[in-house]
């Protein structure tokens, strides 16, 4: 799960991290209240959504009086803000962060990741702030210092010492890049993070250590034990499909193709979308049903796929292991009478009891094609696809 | 002598008492696995199946002699659960149970470091179907009836995708000398590469598949080690070649986030080892066959 930048900063600010102070806004005529509020004569002005990216998309901007506030966040409120990390829909403006501009003497990339080789904690940091850590790693490689964090017990101070002046840091400085470090590392342990970035930690012109941005991801597998993390969950920033299947139980990613699936096992979707895209279609989504193919499951899947305008063809894939072939035919048959479908339907089943769930298919009465290989599965699809105005292979069930 | 679990395995369930670890362990003992009890905190004394519960794996390690463990208990409580199989001396663990918090999983690994690396417990999983020597014992939730025995070593990351490649070598007339799940999770007890230098020791496995996804360093650091290490053949298959970048696809661990861990980098990376790679999921099958084939002449 991810969290606003403002979120990331009050949660890290509670680890001893230090922030610029600033407020948050729901529309222009308070975001300009709120820079008055919290004085100076420069303020940044920040578009909350879950993506990176955002400066260059026009989503922050510098601001040196309450017009030009107004000005910014009108711009802001009810668009969608379209960056390299959002896909092209964009994710919508609904709150916006005022912060007081700060004099900045330099940028430093700062990163706290799951590192799956060494699984351990891994801190990633870079003398060169302000790009996006591909860049640094394409650009300047040799800029970036790493470092392991041992889960017995925890970041020490030598290693955040060590990273500090990997990094130039001057010496004065170097015990409050030491709480930054270790505040991070806190904050990414006890609230079950699984990614912390900073980008950039700033060393200001007046000597101060300050988070100018956070990003801040979270386990979704432990928020169970962090209900103040969870409440922290914003839905107007996720793609309402995927949420609704979240809460159904689905795992549900949207693509931009036409042929939907319906698949149990991510590895066994995945390979489906595989060989789609190699019978030449593109899958309109990765959907995993999970084990127990039921036909309420089933019916909940024709239900979310179809609700994909795009979709003009359905691929069901089930490898029936400890559940039967014979039990999701039946589960798709009722679904397919509960669920409107017109689009054409493929269904291949493959496991236990295959032959009893092929008879059960054929007999509903209902313009099901099938198939029995992956491959047939999947050319079946896009050629269904492909014929589409073939009223025959229409399913019609209310 | 199969890899990891044979017929003489004495296998536990922790959390036998559940509904899904009861169906499963009747599963089991049909198929011929030698499950000699089960550990439920507070159910000691209970019996399911026929074999009886025990309050700590130590009692029923004790009690049974119990060396291989199936681990079914809920996410808040599975790492624990691992820790104390590790801890009472049992020999091999599968966790299948899915939904883990992954820093769970790095105490746990960090936990098992405390053994030396003779008497370290071997973890499967967590997030995974099991592990099968057909024909001997089923240590998981796999369909015992898909694979036929045989020499082919399966090492997969995705279950149902495991079961495909099993059916396409049945469809063969193939079969399996072992198939791990090594789970879907970014945090897992076991690599590709840790199952492979168990086939390249074991008699019985001719040659070796590896099932991979999307996500992680694996399958990259798994073709490092065949280029230096393995003389068997080994034929690989790695879905997500259609997956976006950055998103999560149903496992926690499929997600591309850095150099070498797209369907396509890892496809290239695995054949620059000598691996043949089967260029979609419905030719696994053959690809295998036609790699033993070679082989044999």
């Amino acid at each position: 799960m991810d969290i606003h930048e403002y979120q990331a900063k009050e949660v890290l600010s509670n680890f001893g991290v230090a922030v610029p102070p600033g407020a948050l806004a729901y529309s222009p005529e308070q975001a300009a209240y709120r820079a008055r509020e919290l004085g100076g004569d420069r303020w940044i002005v920040k578009a909350q959504v879950h993506a990176g990216g955002r400066g260059k998309a026009g989503g922050v901007k510098l601001c040196s009086s309450d017009a030009e506030i107004l000005e910014a966040t009108e711009e802001m409120f009810g668009k969608k803000l379209v960056t390299h990390q959002t896909g092209p829909e964009g994710k919508g403006i609904y709150r916006v962060y005022v912060e007081g501009a700060v004099p900045i003497d330099r940028e430093i990339y700062l990163g706290f990741v799951l590192d799956r080789s060494t699984q351990r904690v891994m801190i990633v940091a870079s003398s060169e702030g302000g790009m996006e850590i591909e860049e640094i790693s394409a650009e300047r490689p040799d800029s970036i210092v790493r470092s392991i964090v041992e889960p017995a017990v925890g970041l020490q101070d030598f290693q955040a010492r060590e990273i500090a002046f990997k990094l130039g840091i001057e010496p004065a400085l170097t015990q409050q890049m030491v709480r930054t470090l270790k505040g991070c590392y806190q904050a990414f342990s006890e609230l079950d993070a699984t990614m912390v970035e900073i980008n950039p930690l700033v060393v200001t012109g007046d000597s101060r250590i300050l988070a100018l941005d956070a990003k801040m991801t979270f386990d979704d597998n432990a928020l169970f034990r962090h209900p103040q993390i969870s409440e922290l969950r914003d839905k107007s920033q996720e793609d309402p499909r995927e949420s609704r299947a979240a809460d159904r139980g689905l795992s549900y990613v949207g693509l931009e193709g036409n042929i939907g699936c319906i698949v149990n096992g991510a590895g066994l979707a995945m390979a489906t979308m595989d060989t789609i895209k190699l019978a030449g279609g593109e899958p309109a989504n990765f959907l995993d049903i999970g084990g127990g193919a039921t036909p309420e499951r089933v019916a909940k899947a024709f239900r979310l796929v179809m609700s994909d305008k795009n979709v003009q063809a359905v691929l069901v894939n089930i490898f029936a292991g400890i559940n039967r072939c014979d039990w999701v035919a039946e589960g798709v048959v009722q679904a397919l009478r509960e669920v409107q479908v017109d689009v054409p339907v493929v269904v291949r089943l493959a496991g236990t009891n295959v032959e009893e769930g092929q008879k059960i298919l054929a007999q509903s009465g209902l313009p099901l094609i099938r198939a029995t290989s992956l491959m047939e599965a999947a050319e079946r699809a896009v050629g269904a696809w492909k014929n589409d105005l073939d009223q025959n292979t229409r399913v019609r069930a209310v | 002598m199969s890899i990891l679990l044979d017929r003489e395995s004495k296998v536990i369930v922790q959390g036998i008492t559940g509904k899904m670890a009861r169906f499963h362990t009747k599963d089991m003992i049909e198929y011929g696995t030698n499950v000699v009890g089960g550990v439920v905190p507070g159910k000691g004394g209970e019996t399911v199946e026929g074999v009886p519960v025990f309050n700590t794996v130590k009692e029923a390690v004790e009690a049974t002699g119990a060396n291989a463990s199936l681990v079914f208990v809920p996410p808040p409580f599975a790492a624990d659960s691992i820790m104390e199989a590790a801890d009472a001396g049992i020999k091999y663990c599968v966790c299948i149970t899915d939904g883990i918090p992954a820093q769970d999983m790095i105490r746990v690994k960090r936990y098992m470091y405390r053994y030396p690396k003779e008497k370290r417990m071997i973890l499967t999983g967590p997030n995974c179907a099991g592990t099968i020597s057909p024909g001997k014992a089923l240590l998981g939730i796999m369909p015992g009836h898909i694979y036929l025995q045989g020499n082919v070593g399966i090492i997969g990351r995705s279950g149902t995708l495991g079961y495909e490649a099993a059916a396409q070598l049945k469809e063969l007339g193939l079969g399996v000398s072992t198939s791990v799940g090594i789970g879907g999770d970014p945090i897992n007890g076991s690599s590709f590469k840790d199952i492979l230098e168990w086939f390249e020791q074991d008699p019985e496995t001719e040659v070796i598949a590896m099932i991979g996804e999307i996500g992680g360093p694996q399958e990259a650091e798994a073709a490092e080690y065949i280029k230096n290490h393995v003389t068997k053949p080994v034929v690989a298959y790695v879905a997500g070649l259609t997956a976006p970048k950055g998103r999560t696809m149903g496992h926690a661990g499929a997600i591309i986030s850095a150099f070498g861990e797209s369907a396509s980098e890892k496809v290239e990376i695995l054949e620059a080892a000598g691996v043949t790679v089967a260029e979609n999921p419905a030719v696994i099958g053959e690809t295998i066959a036609s790699v033993m084939k070679q082989n044999a002449a």
